[in-house]
């Protein structure tokens, strides 16, 4: 495969960018389903190319197919390069990262139809696209980090995508503003490790880490400074609180976000820098229990959030969190010397990997479906939805496919992932492990809630004045791409995909019931579904006994722990508005400013005094002239 | 005693210096520009003179262009003085502050 070919997997994107952006929308905005089809064939193209890469890669020595840099920046002894890599790994991301985009814009067609900024919208779709295909395939942390801040950029755009909503234009801001406080921490340890090691090379970094060259402190903070980045992109606790408010943006920017695009950089990034983080004991600990504590975390948020779209805000939170979960198993087994280092860092990346995969076809479905329902509904609040099952039973169908998928159930996509993950976890992090199990309960109950508020029972009126007029299945162009992810979201879990990144976490399809911990997470799972139907299903438990007879449990999931208000009320306002900002204040009026006028004050001062000297009159400048001149011959002669 | 170059320095040395304490010292525009006048003589004076020993003819030629320039530039000097009494009714110099800020 030409190495062009490799670099346009990511540039395809970027140009569709350029020409919607600066031909597009200028001159043909009258037609804005041109804009709609570029980023459709760009995407596409960059989809042929991904799977073209994943086959070439798959036949290639070391699942390695090219690893190459060029100079970009030279200064002094500074050198700076832009390369890419595409490996086994970039290949899988960069094939679901295409796959998901292309059908998130072919559904935005339909959704986002006679928006007033269908091609600004589509402009920054590309922009997202190729900015996340990008930061797969980057070679060096300088690179994939100029790639992070495109992503964070697009989803602050997209996310405020109809800016003239207020919260929707906070929802960008927070997104944006939180994600920082992580992307801060990454760029800090960047640099770190560059000091250190004068290498910004991923793959030189992980050979120094792995030999023991770049180790102790250095390698843990550098480790912990990587993830602070990866917490705040892909919402781990405690910067996840971007995550639900991101929902503000339209539905479709909501399912890129969550399934391939934005959050999943985070668990790639981790997953990229593995050999490295795991060589770090203290780090891949903190991933692990970041994960896990996250997991359940989200998941109980998302237990009684009204919102379809929040419930699987939340859901994402948690599918992450097992992810990091995962990967900070196997890297606590590799630290602890129960995984010989070759397959320890196969199997981290494979199982978290593994999980993405999965996780984006379902959760792109699910995120879809919720906005085929806000089609016909007018409204993302569960409470004002059911019965819809029979008015759209397409959506209903992939719906119900995506949840069952998510809640892990066999033999659909999400179980053969989730296995693979408890199944390190079960064996390496015993505490997070059962955290994970009642994580796999909750997931299925929050999921079949969802489910059965929506589509079952009675219509219970949508938004205000819409009163059940034209409830109608969604179109064709809506209704294709769930099929197709459905589809995904059962098979997903069939590939081979551990196998391709080169660890085995794949269980064969009726061996995987022989296992206790498959049977255990079934019955969790299944337990969930149980309930949900026992209480929305059929009703013989009242949600609203249950929520009065826990109050302040309830009120504390409800107000999702008060962490929101935790941040805003007491450290923004007490801490840094009270605090830290009027100390920053008396410095910046009394020292800054007092520096600032104190110069221009000498000044003045000095000026008022020499002005005196300057009477006007050209014979004194002349006789000044003069002596100055005597001055400087009598200074030649005596020096000559 | 015979005339030689250092007599035509002096005497230019000298008329310079006159020159320039009339520029530096008196009051009238007019007399500054008279000053100014003695001064270039002084200069054309030293010109001349070394072209004359030195064997060079460009000082003479220059001589020639400072005499036609000087010209000039009393004319427009006049021209000055006469403009500014006009607006000031006088030609007391120390009465110039117009740069004054």
């Amino acid at each position: 495969m030409p190495n062009i070919a490799v670099w346009a997997i990511f540039l395809l994107p970027f140009l569709s960018f350029l020409i919607i952006g600066l031909i597009l929308r200028p001159f043909f905005n009258n037609r804005p389903m041109l804009s709609a089809y570029t980023t459709i064939i760009a995407i596409a193209g960059s989809l042929i190319l991904s799977i073209w890469a994943l086959i070439a890669v798959n036949g290639a020595e070391n699942h390695v197919l090219t690893d190459v840099s060029y100079q970009w920046l030279s200064i002094g002894d500074l050198v700076i390069n832009i390369g890419i890599t595409m490996d086994s790994l970039a290949a899988i991301m960069v094939v679901t990262v295409s796959t998901i985009s292309l059908l998130v814009q072919i559904y935005s067609i339909g959704y986002m139809k006679g928006d007033g900024g269908f091609a600004r919208y589509f402009a920054f779709m590309s922009l997202f696209t190729g900015s996340m295909l990008g930061l797969v395939m980057a070679n060096n942390l300088l690179f994939l980090f100029l790639f992070w801040e495109g992503v964070g950029l697009c989803s602050y755009l997209l996310i405020g995508f109809w800016f003239h909503k207020p919260s929707a234009a906070r929802a960008a801001m927070k997104a944006f503003l939180v994600t920082r406080i992580g992307d801060f921490g990454f760029l800090v340890a960047v640099i770190f490790l560059y000091v250190k090691t004068g290498t910004f090379d991923i793959g030189e970094l992980h050979e120094l880490a792995l030999a023991g060259v770049l180790g102790g402190t250095t390698l843990t903070l550098a480790a912990i400074g990587i993830f602070s980045g990866a917490v705040g992109k892909s919402g781990q606790f405690p910067l996840h609180t971007w995550l639900p408010d991101a929902m503000e943006g339209p539905t479709p920017v909501s399912a890129l976000i969550h399934a391939a695009t934005m959050v999943t950089a985070g668990v790639y990034l981790i997953a990229r820098m593995f050999p490295m983080i795991a060589s770090s004991e203290t780090a891949i600990t903190v991933v692990a229990i970041i994960g896990g504590f996250t997991a359940i975390f989200a998941a109980s948020m998302g237990l009684v959030a009204t919102d379809i779209k929040r419930v699987l805000a939340f859901s994402t939170i948690s599918q992450l969190g097992y992810m990091m979960l995962g990967m900070g198993a196997v890297g606590m087994g590799y630290a602890s010397g129960a995984i010989d280092e070759h397959h320890a860092m196969a199997l981290g990346v494979a199982v978290a990997i593994f999980h993405l995969f999965t996780h984006a076809f379902f959760k792109a479905l699910l995120f879809l479906g919720s906005g085929s329902v806000s089609h016909a509904t007018g409204t993302f609040d569960m409470r004002k939805m059911g019965g819809l099952r029979k008015i759209q039973p397409w959506t209903y169908a992939t719906f119900l496919i995506g949840s069952l998928s998510l809640a892990g159930i066999w033999p659909l996509a999400g179980f053969w992932s989730k296995e693979g993950i408890l199944h390190e976890a079960n064996a390496y992090a015993p505490v997070l492990f059962w955290l994970a199990m009642i994580t796999v309960f909750m997931t299925a109950f929050y999921m079949f809630r969802a489910v059965f508020l929506t589509f079952h029972g009675e219509y219970r009126g949508g938004e205000e004045g819409s009163h059940g007029h034209g409830l109608h299945e969604s179109p064709k162009i809506i209704i294709i791409p769930l099929v197709i992810l459905a589809v995904f979201a059962v098979i997903a879990g069939w590939l081979p995909v551990g196998d391709f990144l080169g660890a085995d976490v794949h269980f064969s399809f009726f061996g995987a019931l022989t296992s206790w911990l498959a049977w255990v997470s079934l019955i969790f799972g299944f337990a969930g579904i149980l309930l949900a139907y026992a209480i929305y299903g059929r009703k013989l438990l009242s949600a609203e006994s249950i929520g009065k007879s826990l109050g302040p449990i309830y009120t504390l999931l409800i107000r999702k722990y008060f962490i929101d208000e935790l941040y805003e009320r007491i450290f923004l306002m007490r801490f840094l508005v009270d605090g830290v900002f009027v100390v920053l204040g008396w410095i910046d009026a009394h020292i800054v400013d007092g520096a600032v006028n104190g110069v221009a004050m000498v000044t003045m001062t000095g000026g008022k005094v020499m002005r005196r000297l300057e009477t006007g009159q050209l014979q004194v400048y002349g006789l000044a002239i003069f002596v100055g001149i005597l001055a400087i011959v009598a200074f030649l002669f005596m020096f000559n | 005693m015979a005339v030689g170059l250092e007599h035509f320095l002096v005497l230019s040395a000298v008329l310079f210096a006159i020159g320039l304490y009339g520029v530096l010292a008196k009051r009238n525009a007019v007399v500054i520009l008279m000053s100014i006048e003695i001064m270039l003589t002084a200069v054309n004076i030293a010109m001349v003179a070394f072209s004359r020993y030195g064997q060079f003819i460009t000082g003479q030629v220059f001589v020639i262009f400072i005499m036609v320039v000087a010209a000039a530039e009393v004319a427009v000097g006049l021209a000055l003085i006469i403009a500014i009494y006009r607006s000031k009714k006088t030609v007391d110099s120390e009465k110039f502050d117009l740069m004054k800020w």
